[in-house]
């Protein structure tokens, strides 16, 4: 296995979501060295334990693996340098159209699948990144293999046999190039579509959508919390630790040489999430109630109301290990009325446990159908929390007006933000756990 | 067998010396990482023999071991090295007397404490160093096998000043210079998957993911440890055992469990599995509560089939 293919090999793993860096690309060709070639499986695990930093990289790994070397090609007997079989790629495609029909008349599978790897070569199939290129890629390989002879020669001799071989190499070139696709083209189509998934309207996702999106949640989640959860231990300073301190200076009589301090660490937030599930905000509700599952042990301590007409804890069900289903079980039950947001915030201030630790996070467009707004109960749902942040999935331009009880319910928030996709979700999120800090 | 020598195969037979069966991908990466020079990150459920397997390489290499148990707040004087304060402390006072007669002759303080320097080094010599493991091991003069065991418990902290000896098998003291292994050792580091790794700890290792055994594989490895365990109950236990993993358990039973479990059997010299003696014995292979009653029901027809399928002398499933 040549160098070339190998990189080929780690930049379609890469591709995949394997993050394999250029290091990593060095040592596995060093690793590959020493193993050689030659045992598919032992190569296949090397590679793996060199690039793969986790048990599901380690399994996308050997999925582009299995997918790299898909055709199986029976090994060639005599292994020619890649110019010379390029050369020989150009001569068969200038006249030697007879070869490949030859080779078809002979049923030299082996033959026939040198020559279309050697076109996918002279082709630089690696180099598809859309699925719009596939059929012309595919065209150009067979060109390559000396196609117009082949046609020329069914054109004057129609045997059956030719022309069902003709219809075969199509297919075969066609899979050749979807395979190319799947493996290369991952990358740029991956990066594009979720780009384009950050940034859309989450009320607007298509449910085929919704799973990718999803697991984007959970990705952009984990992140957040690796970066929140790191603990602050600050040692120089503090009140002393007293009984740490003679322990650690036992080895000298007691005499304080080194001091020790109590660690003091990041409060890590309890938050308590109400959250609007009527018809229009529903979705992007849902989305928020995932992201905050999967923070997991960044927040202490969540709890989660939604409502439409009465607030209705849903914290037990979110405690579920299969949490989409649970909120997608919660949206279905809950779901599907019109909000009156003054009913539900004084249920709200009645049931949920607030006190000064917590941060309380409202998801809502704030209209309330004209029902009286209860001001008051959010105010004294402020009064008791440590701070209240309101995420609305209306543009800023749209609150206060119509039905609207926005600008009423401002004062009481420390802060107020739009929230209409999951990028905006993420800095929402990530506002959040560095407010409480503050 | 090939004719050529399989470097792997052979690693995996030097293993199966000392009693510890290796998969191949296991082989393959204790192959890679002597080559390479490049520590082993192995990540596992807990209980299948990624602290034996450090064992196992030491006794085959015939090299010491040096094991490094990780918990939260392990820092640097644990780990590397720690000044013997009391042994400085014990040397002034009995030399006193013999520094006093040296400075005494200094005309002022600045000889005297120019005088004094000379000796302060003398108390920060490797004399007066205690290594902890991780510098035993760069100073074994032949290679030792290291072992970092539980690396997910200690702080993001310690994992970063791990780094240097890694990639480098080297580490900095302040007061002497940067020690160098003569001979690199061979570093394994465990994880039960606690916290997440940090990228650039994973990046200098070869990721081992040791999983849970197929019945063949287990069964090859009890019989390593209990050599005279009876065959026909061997291949039951290890049945039933992978019946029992199917289930929906917290805490799967893994290959400790496993040996236990068998090595109680054996020393009540059963012969075959029964419901009552599964139950009676179940507490040495489910270790909650809960798992204990949610396989109450799924018992007695697990023993029953593995019992059946023993007995039809199949090959166990690799």
């Amino acid at each position: 296995m040549s160098e070339a293919s190998l990189l080929a090999l780690l930049r379609a793993a890469r591709g995949a979501g394997v993050r394999i860096s250029t290091a990593e690309t060095l040592e596995a060709l060093a690793a590959a060295a020493l193993v050689g070639p030659d045992n598919r499986a032992d190569l296949r695990d090397t590679l793996g334990l060199v690039c793969a930093k986790s048990a599901e990289e380690k399994r996308l790994f050997e999925e582009t693996f299995a997918l790299f070397f898909a055709p199986q090609a029976a090994p060639v007997a005599k292994p020619r340098p890649v110019e010379e079989r390029g050369a020989g790629g150009d001569a068969q495609g200038g006249g030697g159209g007879s070869g490949l029909a030859r080779m078809i008349v002979e049923g030299d599978r082996a033959g026939l699948d040198q020559a279309l790897a050697d076109a996918a070569r002279a082709e630089d199939a690696q180099a598809i990144r859309f699925f719009t290129q596939t059929n012309a890629l595919a065209r150009r390989m067979l060109d390559r293999m000396g196609l117009a002879a082949l046609e020329a020669e069914i054109a004057a001799n129609p045997d059956p046999h030719l022309t069902r071989g003709l219809l075969m190499l199509r297919a075969e070139a066609r899979a050749e190039a979807e395979r190319n696709l799947r493996l290369f083209g991952r990358e740029e189509s991956e990066g594009l579509r979720e780009y384009m998934l950050r940034r859309a309207r989450l009320a607007a996702i298509s449910p085929r959508e919704r799973a990718r999106l999803a697991s984007l949640t959970r990705a952009m989640a984990k992140k957040l919390a690796t970066r929140h959860s790191r603990r602050r231990r600050v040692t120089k300073r503090g009140s002393l630790d007293l009984r740490g301190t003679l322990r650690r200076n036992m080895g000298w009589d007691g005499i304080p040489f080194l001091l020790r301090h109590r660690a003091t660490r990041v409060a890590r937030p309890r938050l308590v999430v109400f959250c609007d599930i009527s018809g229009s905000v529903a979705a992007l509700s849902g989305f928020l109630l995932l992201f905050l599952h999967s923070l997991g042990a960044v927040v202490r301590d969540l709890s989660a109301f939604v409502f439409t007409g009465e607030a209705i804890e849903v914290t037990a069900a979110l405690k579920d290990s299969d949490a989409e289903a649970a909120i997608a079980r919660i949206l279905a039950e809950h779901g599907n009325g019109s909000s009156n947001y003054g009913t539900a915030l004084v249920g709200f201030a009645a049931q949920a446990r607030i006190d000064r630790h917590t941060t309380v996070v409202v998801l809502g467009d704030g209209r309330g159908n004209r029902a009286p707004p209860r001001v008051d109960a959010l105010a004294e749902i402020a009064r008791r929390a440590r701070q209240v942040v309101w995420l609305n999935p209306e543009h800023p331009a749209l609150w206060g007006t119509g039905d609207s009880d926005m600008p009423r319910y401002a004062p009481f928030c420390r802060q107020l933000r739009p929230c209409r996709t999951l990028d905006e979700l993420e800095r929402a999120v990530d506002g959040l756990l560095l407010l409480h800090r503050a | 067998m090939n004719t050529a020598p399989d470097p792997i195969a052979a690693v995996a037979e030097g293993l199966g010396r000392t009693g510890y069966i290796a998969s191949r991908s296991i082989a393959l990466a204790l192959h890679l990482a002597q080559h390479l020079q490049k520590p082993i990150l192995v990540e596992g459920p807990a209980g299948v023999g990624k602290t034996e397997l450090s064992r196992a390489i030491a006794a085959w290499q015939g090299l010491p071991l040096h094991r490094l148990q990780c918990h939260e707040g392990l820092d640097e004087s644990r780990a590397l090295y720690e000044w013997k304060y009391g042994k400085q402390l014990l040397y002034t006072q009995i030399l006193k007397d013999r520094i006093a007669p040296l400075l005494g002759d200094a005309p002022g303080l600045a000889p005297a404490l120019k005088a004094l320097d000379g000796f302060s080094d003398l108390f920060f010599s490797e004399q007066f160093l205690e290594p902890r493991p991780l510098l035993a091991a760069l100073r074994e003069p032949r290679g030792c096998v290291l072992l970092i065991d539980e690396i997910d418990k200690s702080d993001e902290a310690f994992e970063a000043f791990l780094l240097e000896l890694l990639s480098d098998h080297a580490v900095t003291i302040p007061e002497l210079g940067t020690i160098r292994a003569a001979v690199p050792p061979l570093v394994l580091l465990t994880s039960n998957g606690m916290r997440e790794l940090g990228d650039a700890l994973k990046r200098r290792c070869l990721h081992l993911f040791i999983g849970l055994p197929s019945p063949a594989m287990e069964a090859r490895i009890v019989a390593a440890r209990l050599p005279g365990i009876p065959p026909l109950l061997l291949r039951q236990i290890v049945l039933f055992i992978h019946g029992l993993r199917a289930l929906d358990l917290k805490k799967l039973p893994s290959i400790s469990e496993t040996i236990d479990w068998a090595r109680a059997l054996t020393l009540l010299h059963t012969e075959h599995l029964s419901p009552d003696l599964v139950r009676e014995t179940l507490n040495l292979l489910l270790k909650h509560e809960a798992d204990i009653s949610a396989a109450q029901p799924a018992l007695a027809p697990l023993a029953f089939q593995a019992k059946r399928d023993a007995e039809t002398g199949m090959p166990l499933p690799a």
